[in-house]
């Protein structure tokens, strides 16, 4: 089947997707955005978290085919999600409407430009919140939604967010301290 | 198009500067905060097609049959292979015996085996031919443990052995045994007041690590395949995968990928020789990615344990003897078993002085799952019963635990029961000290008043760790489950603290490779780090730019991929990679200072008679002496010439433990952790919430400060996970897994992790590079017995295993 919906700002589509495909593969190996991870695949880690129409899910838990004509925001759109955000009009992003092919050709970032990162990016890695990073897209896209909603979290608040992400790596201590930092430096 | 999405030069990004002892930034966070970080799982490749492991449903019987023509007939299948396919004599692997099979031959020995490979695709037909590859089994008996293992008539896993350790064991099911006699344990129980005994227990820990086992082979025009890889030793896979494939090592180009974690779990090969497999035969790039479900079987575990110990102490609370015997389950092949038997044995007494020991350890070969490497590796479970034993011993004699360690403690100069003399700070006494003297976190209301459990202020919940004037649900065993608002919920705290040793020990040759360059790009200089390390999360590229920059007062530096373009860095485990890597890019650093100051003079000696005389440094871009007179600019020294040198580097050696005796100067370097645990414990449903976990370290020198805390927090949370929840449910009868899910398998979230502060102690060790010591793994160490003595404390039950269950605290 054709599945047609918008990621980050940009409409997408992916054909010959099979039923059973979920959300997580279709980002994954059909657009070229392998920036949710896939730790388990079974709803259990959060490493695949992306925003459905603002709500942050499991991505490996949704089925491709209900995403049709809805909005993903993924790990990759964050920077420019919260910017957007920032700016109020939801009409800051840049450029629209990547195909297809242009997705696929997804590679790591040339070396020497400068990237323009949220807040929350920032912190994580100020505060020494990334270890083998493989948790972090899913963290970044929940805490990310946290603060949005939440700008003055308690700690409690920041533990009962992120409950259903796994970090194996960091004892989670660092990642506190960076939705921490995140926090304080938005309201500066 | 690109083919795979391998960062190339990866200090872009995030902005990093800083030499040693400064708390860099990784070089790697931006890639990994914008999702632009390659993973092994992340690879693509035209035409690439997806492998799937058939697997064994059984623990233990022969394969009667395996008939792959449905499976081959199904459209979108390019190859099915099974053990008839293999090109080569070399049909096992093995990271030091060769007895694992590439694919199962006539027999299965354990749950999850892999039988047969299938590339198609999509993964999902691939998984569906896999389901019609038709495998005839016939069931046989199993052994499951010391008893049955040994049995008379028992099955032995692996009939006529050879390897080396064939010789020695007294049963074939018993991969390896090492003993360790030093004193006269039975004479000095003699003089004991007291003698105090136990049994204890540790179940399989799993790694966890969340970047599922992943690949990308891509078969080359030479014959040749280049895979990239997550792994945690570039070299040894290659090692292992080359004659299976029939091809020179060469010829099995490796690159890391980015690797999700480690934690000991990719030291045994898991899919590479598969996928280079199915790569070589279908002439495709072959991706393989493990879903979390056959994570589980996809690699080795932390091996179970059955620890007996006995103590002896006088009345004034001097150890006079130990005896312990430690049975761990190796599971169906060794892996790394015999260092784990090791491991376990030489560090059975813990931090401790004791003159008079009789220490036995083995493992055993079962068809439980095979078990090697983890974070710890054969300290973890000696240091859960010793340290039991000790709170023991103190309650028996009346004493504080805490005084009773630090009574017994060992310092710098003290024998091991191996005859080997601690030569560097052990501060294990001072560890405890400062543990116990942080700040205790507050009683929380429903403790401190009294018993009348407070509500929670509803919407308005103070932070539970600031100072709980307020109960917050949260906060409470159960959390979130709102079990309790504090009936029943009874806190307590526990000590403990470990050794672990550092780097590979027992005469094993530990080298590293480092290759620098120094050169001029732009009118800067500019320094390249090329090593095979795996970074597998540490921070390993971070410390070796901190390490260039400092050595060669340059601000530039990259650091360029792991692969096998450059020689071998030895493992990323034993908490060995910034001492013996790290050592080994210092040492390339200084030989390429010596080769610029050589140039130097040559150039520019005339000018200036410091050339001559004086101790020269690099700093800042400049030749400076030390007295900080400038004497040229690198870039001009430099030229246009590069200076390009890669040197290998070793630590000091070590040697085997004797067989009989145990004796021998077997390890490098100790690490030491404390720990202090404040748990508060529902009484009445079993549940635990760890309140706080705090640990004391001393790292020797911290290269990189925030990276060692992190270190510290993290291998703490694996500790606590052992203690409370983590443990992989074997069958009995079957032997089959029964929870290979994070459903069924849990590990802590943030909300069953603690607040971790940490102290960290700086002793310099002389014998390493800058005086540090590996920080990886002791911190997991001392974490498990700490969180089970405050469960002890809090409950009064004896707790003789982990993970404690909340059944074990009920009684149901
Ligand atoms: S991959 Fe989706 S929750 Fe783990
Ligand atoms: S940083 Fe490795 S899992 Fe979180």
């Amino acid at each position: 089947m054709r599945v047609t919906f918008t990621v980050n700002g940009r409409p997408q589509e992916a054909d010959d997707v099979w039923e059973g495909e979920s959300l997580l593969y279709v980002l994954r190996e059909r657009m070229g955005l392998p920036g949710s991870k896939n730790a388990c695949e079974q709803g259990e880690c959060g490493s695949c978290t992306v925003r459905l129409d603002g709500v942050p899910v499991c991505s490996c838990l949704v089925a491709a085919g209900q995403c049709q004509d809805r909005e993903i925001v993924t790990v990759e759109g964050l920077a420019e999600h919260a910017k957007a955000r920032t700016c109020g009009t939801g009409a800051c992003g840049s450029a629209k409407g990547t195909g297809l092919d242009e997705a696929q050709q997804w590679q790591a970032r040339p070396t020497d430009e400068s990237v323009e990162l949220s807040p929350i990016q920032q912190a994580f890695i100020d505060a020494g919140a990334v270890q083998c990073g493989f948790c972090t897209p899913g963290l970044l896209v929940a805490a990310d939604e946290l603060l949005e909603r939440n700008a003055e979290p308690t700690d409690a608040d920041i533990r009962e967010a992120l409950s259903g992400n796994l970090c194996r790596c960091t004892g989670y201590e660092k990642i506190l301290d960076a939705v921490r930092l995140a926090a304080v430096r938005q309201e500066a | 198009m690109g083919t795979t999405g391998i960062p190339t030069r990866i200090t872009q990004g995030t902005p990093t500067k800083g030499g040693i002892g400064e708390s860099t930034l990784r070089p790697d966070g931006t890639l990994k905060v914008t999702g632009e970080f390659a993973y092994a799982s992340d690879l693509w490749h035209e035409d690439m097609l997806w492998g799937f492991t058939l697997r064994s449903p059984y623990a233990h019987a022969e394969i009667v049959s395996i008939d792959i023509s449905q499976a081959l007939a199904q459209p979108g299948v390019y190859a099915v292979l099974t053990y008839e396919d293999l090109p080569t004599d070399v049909k096992h692997y093995g990271l030091e015996i060769q007895d694992t099979p590439v694919l199962a031959h006539g027999r299965v020995r354990h749950h999850g085996e892999p039988v047969a490979l299938v590339a198609a695709d999509h993964p999902e037909t691939a998984r569906r031919a896999g389901a019609k590859i038709r495998v005839e089994y016939a069931e046989l008996p199993v052994v499951t443990d010391e008893a049955s293992a040994t049995a008379p008539g028992a099955p032995i896993l692996h009939e006529g052995r050879d390897d080396h350790h064939a010789g020695h064991v007294p049963h074939p099911n018993i991969v390896h045994r090492q003993p360790i006699v030093r004193g006269d344990a039975e004479a000095a129980a003699r003089r004991a007041d007291v003698i105090v005994t136990g049994e204890y227990e540790v179940g399989i820990q799993d790694q966890a690590f969340l970047g599922p086992e992943s690949g990308l082979a891509v078969p080359a025009e030479d014959g040749g395949v280049d895979l990239y890889i997550a792994t945690q030793w570039l070299h040894a896979d290659q090692r292992q995968i080359a004659p299976v494939l029939g091809l020179p090592e060469d010829k099995v180009r490796m690159t890391l990928s980015g690797v999700g974690g480690a934690f000991g779990g990719r030291e045994d090969l898991s899919m590479q020789i598969h996928a280079c497999l199915l790569a070589l035969r279908t002439g495709k790039p072959v991706k393989m990615v493990y879903n979390r479900f056959e994570s589980f079987f996809g690699h080795v575990h932390r091996h179970p344990a059955k620890l007996w110990y006995e103590h002896g102490a006088t009345r004034d609370g001097k150890l006079t003897h130990m005896k312990c015997r430690i049975v761990l389950d190796g599971g169906a092949y060794a892996s790394s078993s015999p260092a784990v038997v090791g491991n376990a044995s030489s560090l059975s007494v813990g931090p401790y002085v004791i003159e008079d020991v009789d220490i036995e350890a083995i493992a055993l070969y079962t068809n439980n799952p095979p078990c090697g490497a983890m974070r710890g590796f054969g300290a973890v479970q000696a240091c859960f019963a010793y340290e039991a034993q000790m709170d023991k011993v103190a309650a028996e004699l009346g004493m504080d635990p805490v005084e009773f360690r630090q009574l017994n403690a060992m310092t710098q100069g003290t024998l091991l029961p191996t005859g080997q003399a601690v030569d560097a700070p052990a501060p294990v006494a001072e560890l405890l000290r400062r543990v116990k003297a942080m700040p205790m976190p507050p009683e929380q209301q429903w403790l401190s008043a009294g018993g009348t459990p407070p509500r929670s202020a509803g919407g308005t919940p103070t932070r539970p760790e600031a100072g709980g004037e307020t109960a917050d649900v949260r906060a409470l065993p159960g959390g979130l489950s709102n079990t309790t608002h504090g009936e029943g919920v009874v806190r307590g705290v526990g000590y403990a603290v470990g050794i672990k040793n550092v780097g590979f020990s027992e005469g094993f040759d530990d080298y590293s490779t480092a290759r620098v360059r120094l050169e001029v790009i732009a009118g800067e200089p500019v320094a390249t780090v090329h090593t095979a390390m795996a970074e597998v999360g540490q921070g390993g590229v971070t410390v070796h730019a901190q390490i260039a920059r400092t050595e060669l007062g340059v601000t530039q530096v990259t650091i360029n991929p792991a692969d096998t373009q450059v020689g071998s860095a030895g493992s990323t485990s034993a908490s060995r990679q910034t001492y013996v890597t790290g050592g080994a890019v210092r040492h390339s650093c200084e030989a390429v200072r010596e080769k610029v100051l050589e140039r130097g003079r040559a150039k520019f000696g005339t000018y200036h008679p410091a050339w001559a005389t004086a101790e020269l440094l690099l700093e800042g871009g400049k030749v400076v002496t030390d007295g900080g007179e400038v004497l040229a600019d690198l870039v001009d020294v430099l030229g246009e010439e590069a200076i390009d040198l890669e040197l290998e580097w070793r630590h000091r050696p070590t040697e085997p433990f004797d067989l009989r005796t145990g004796q021998g100067f077997g390890h490098v370097q100790y690490s030491f952790a404390a720990h202090r645990a404040v748990v508060e414990v529902d009484t009445e449903l079993g549940l635990v919430k760890v309140i706080e976990l705090a640990c004391a370290q001393d790292v020797g020198k911290a290269l990189n400060p925030l990276s060692v805390v992190g270190q510290i927090q993290g291998g703490t949370t694996q500790g606590l996970g052992l203690a409370v929840m983590e443990e992989i449910l074997v069958d009995p009868v079957t032997a089959k897994v029964r929870n290979p899910s994070f459903t069924d398998y849990l590990i802590p979230t943030i909300l069953d992790t603690p607040p971790i502060p940490v102290d960290v102690l700086e002793l310099a060790d002389d014998h390493a590079p800058y005086g540090l010591r590996g920080v990886g793994e002791a911190p997991t160490l001392s974490s498990t017995p700490a969180v089970v003595a405050a469960i002890r404390a809090a409950t009064g039950l004896a707790l003789k295993r982990v993970p404690v269950r909340p059944e074990h605290i009920t009684g149901t």
